[in-house]
């Protein structure tokens, strides 16, 4: 009946689509004399977008031969999924942001991406930075943005109004919150409206629990120690213990992140246990009080905290990208810390603690927090954040703490329930002992 | 009640509501179309069907990194069922689905009754009924985690104003999952009451005819005729309903994400949650554990329910 009219249809449009699958192809090889790369922001969030833009074309100035082109991604796990995905499937950009530490190496650098252990650069980088975006074999990624610490955010000019010090025993934090409580101030700010909020407690106490036992991480990853033991409990009983003694804001289910820090900026609420990259948004949000935020480490049973610190992210090059490319995409990565490259850091983002590269310099406003972050590194009481130590963490962690935090579950039981958490982690690496 | 509305009678001409199947003879089906004309659908089918799905229950017996995978046999099985949040998120996932689907199939049926009644603005009702079905799931989530919102939202304000207490609806971890139904419940019984209607009108007028001067009253034709002989629709609302709340997962994501904690967890959320930590292999044994539950829970209910409509 229609069959001839139906085939010449279908051919058309099959035509059709092939000749516009030819033209998508055809765009992306570029024109000769100049070499074009991607790179690919670390989010899709205006920061991270704005880096990545102005990191372009500061190099493309540098560099008038190459064009960057930017590509942004997801944050968070679907973040982490697609880089994997486009890393597997090959179709990776030439450079890419991302994390350092644990979540680098679920990315199986050795397989997926270019060493560069022998850029001219590599030697300027920190040695702890090194450890977390390399393995065995060679280095994989150069240092971009700051490195940050978690702990307690507090407001100074509440502190100086009751007369307050920098505690540095738990009980000391206790008893302070209950000064603020009783001046009608809240003490401590819980935001499970965004439930990562959650863990700060466990995840920056933990460089008291290295203090306490050096070997924790190793022993962690080789099925050995375990949450709910002390010391790495005392996160647990400390989101419990803030819980039960009523020293947390009564919205704290549906608080979010960025309204908290309104709260802490403004003196409505005296203390944040977060991580201080966070600083950013008050910069934003309230940008006459940053300075009156201030920064100390969780208090810990022994008198002496210790400050977590968290890498910052890296910049990596795939496998899958070669030649003319490889070159480019090495100069880009070196840029990113050359004067130039720092100067954008500096701009585009809001620096939140010490460079973990020698050639980056913080500039002279950055927020008050950074001192005392600095204090912590000058007096060597810091520590790396688990993340950095092990590649092990388990991705029901902060709904865990929910549940301790809002008094569902005891401490003892969350950590129980967290011990069990990781075992899927740990199976999934291939890690012996489990 | 018993004027005969006019615009009904039109539809019952106009709908049959039991076409006898024409009797196929046993000779082999003979299609319309030429072999070849298939062949796109099939390639497209294979690509994106039949080898995706298959590749997933290979890949279920693997612990798979995206960049390589091992054979491990049931080990994602076995590690499927002893996850501590497995037997809540199951049960939470039951009594979503019964609770969604229940409530669907009864406020259904009574605004079905309601808008095929003779009603001012009965138009205009039932487009409102229908309204938020075409809102996207996602937009429906949000917006209703605004007007839930224990401290700034507009539902506890207006019961704060007449001194009601104000729960926190998604916050409250008695609650949340409760609250979650409700707004499924609110999305989706616009559809119910649209097959519900779609039932109703395709009963014979004759028979209301015939019942009442035979002596029946309301509450009587609602029970020997109505229900009976909307069973159909009644069997397609549960159907629907209760596959969607097994499967459901969007709204539950947007509001709580599962949470707090756990206490609104189901197992897609559970599923999408080893998904999202990469544990992929894991993760698409989860989806096989969820197909065939599904397939156990309603290959009895659709046959049983089918049944029923044929015996009729």
């Amino acid at each position: 009946m229609f069959s001839r009219t139906t085939a010449t249809r279908i051919a058309a449009t099959l035509g059709g689509v092939a000749l516009l699958g030819a033209t998508l192809v055809g765009c992306s090889s570029g024109a000769s004399g100049t070499t074009t790369i991607t790179l690919m922001a670390g989010g899709n969030d205006p920061a991270a977008t704005k880096t990545a833009k102005d990191f372009a074309a500061g190099f493309e100035k540098a560099n008038p031969t190459i064009k960057v082109k930017v590509d942004t991604r997801p944050g968070g796990t679907d973040g982490d999924n697609l880089v994997k995905t486009r890393l597997s499937t090959g179709s990776m950009d030439d450079v890419f942001l991302y994390n350092s530490g644990s979540l680098f190496q679920a990315l199986h650098a050795d397989t997926q991406l270019q060493p560069l252990t022998d850029e001219a650069w590599a030697k300027d980088v920190t040695d702890d930075f090194k450890k977390t975006v390399s393995t065995s074999k060679a280095l994989y990624g150069a240092p971009v943005g700051t490195s940050f610490n978690g702990g307690i955010m507090y407001n100074k000019k509440v502190y100086a109004k009751l007369g307050l010090t920098v505690p540095t025993t738990w009980d000391q934090f206790i008893s302070n919150s209950e000064k603020i409580k009783a001046a009608g101030i809240t003490p401590v700010l819980v935001s499970y409206g965004d439930t990562w909020t959650s863990q700060l407690f466990v995840l920056a106490d933990f460089a008291n629990v290295s203090k306490q036992d050096p070997s924790w991480a190793d022993n962690y990853t080789n099925n050995k120690a375990k949450y709910v033991n002390p010391p790495a409990l005392a996160g647990f009983t400390h989101t419990q213990e803030i819980f039960a003694k009523g020293l947390m804001n009564k919205d704290y289910a549906s608080l979010t992140n960025v309204n908290a820090l309104k709260e802490l900026a403004t003196g409505k609420a005296a203390q944040y246990p977060m991580i201080t990259a966070v600083i950013g948004n008050v910069v934003q949000s309230n940008p006459g009080q940053v300075n009156d935020i201030g920064y100390f480490a969780i208090p810990s049973d022994s008198g002496e905290p210790q400050a977590t610190v968290w890498e910052p992210g890296g910049a990596y090059i795939p496998k899958t990208t070669t030649g003319d490319k490889l070159t480019a995409a090495k100069k880009l990565v070196a840029f990113l810390n050359s004067p130039a490259g720092c100067a954008i850091q500096n701009s585009a983002a809001v620096p939140a603690g010490p460079f973990a590269i020698s050639t980056c310099k913080l500039p002279s406003d950055a927020p008050a927090l950074v001192a005392d972050e600095q204090k912590y590194q000058d007096a060597k009481q810091t520590g790396l954040a688990l993340e950095f130590l092990s590649p092990i963490k388990g991705p029901n962690l902060e709904k865990i703490l929910v549940q301790v935090g809002s008094g569902i579950t005891d401490a003892k039981a969350g950590a129980a329930l967290y011990d069990n958490d990781v075992k899927a982690q740990a199976q999934q690496l291939g890690i012996a002992g489990w | 009640m018993s004027t005969v509305n006019p615009s009904a009678a039109v539809q019952v001409t106009d709908i049959k509501p039991e076409i006898p199947p024409l009797k196929t003879k046993r000779h082999p089906i003979k299609s319309h179309y030429p072999t070849w004309f298939f062949i796109p659908v099939i390639a497209l089918y294979v690509v994106f069907f039949a080898i995706p799905t298959f590749s997933s229950f290979y890949f279920s017996l693997t612990r798979w990194s995206l960049f390589d995978s091992k054979f491990i046999g049931f080990g994602n099985f076995v590690q499927f069922f002893q996850d501590p949040q497995l037997y809540t998120s199951f049960t939470h996932t039951l009594v979503y689905a019964v609770i969604t689907s229940g409530a669907k199939v009864l406020i259904g049926f009574f605004l079905a009754l309601l808008l095929t009644g003779p009603i001012v603005a009965r138009g205009y009702l039932r487009a409102l009924v229908f309204f938020p079905v075409l809102i996207s799931t996602i937009g429906v989530g949000i917006m209703w985690k605004s007007l839930l919102d224990p401290f700034h939202g507009m539902v506890n304000a207006a019961l704060g104003f007449f001194g009601l207490p104000q729960p926190g609806w998604f916050t409250d971890p008695n609650l949340a999952l409760y609250s979650i139904a409700g707004v499924d419940i609110w999305k989706g019984v616009g559809i119910a009451t649209v097959i519900f209607m779609a039932g109703f009108v395709a009963i014979p007028n004759e028979y209301f005819e015939a019942a009442r001067i035979d002596g029946a009253g309301s509450w009587k034709i609602l029970r020997q005729i109505t229900i009976p002989l909307s069973k159909g629709a009644t069997a397609t609302v549960i159907i629907l309903s209760l596959i969607g709340g097994l499967r459901s997962f969007d709204i539950i994501w947007v509001t709580t994400g599962g949470g707090p904690g756990f206490t609104s967890d189901v197992l897609a959320s559970v599923i999408y949650k080893q998904y999202q930590a990469g544990f992929y292999g894991l993760s698409t044994a989860g989806n096989v554990v969820l197909f065939l539950l599904v397939t156990v829970i309603m290959v009895p209910v659709s046959y049983f329910l089918n049944r029923k409509t044929v015996e009729l």
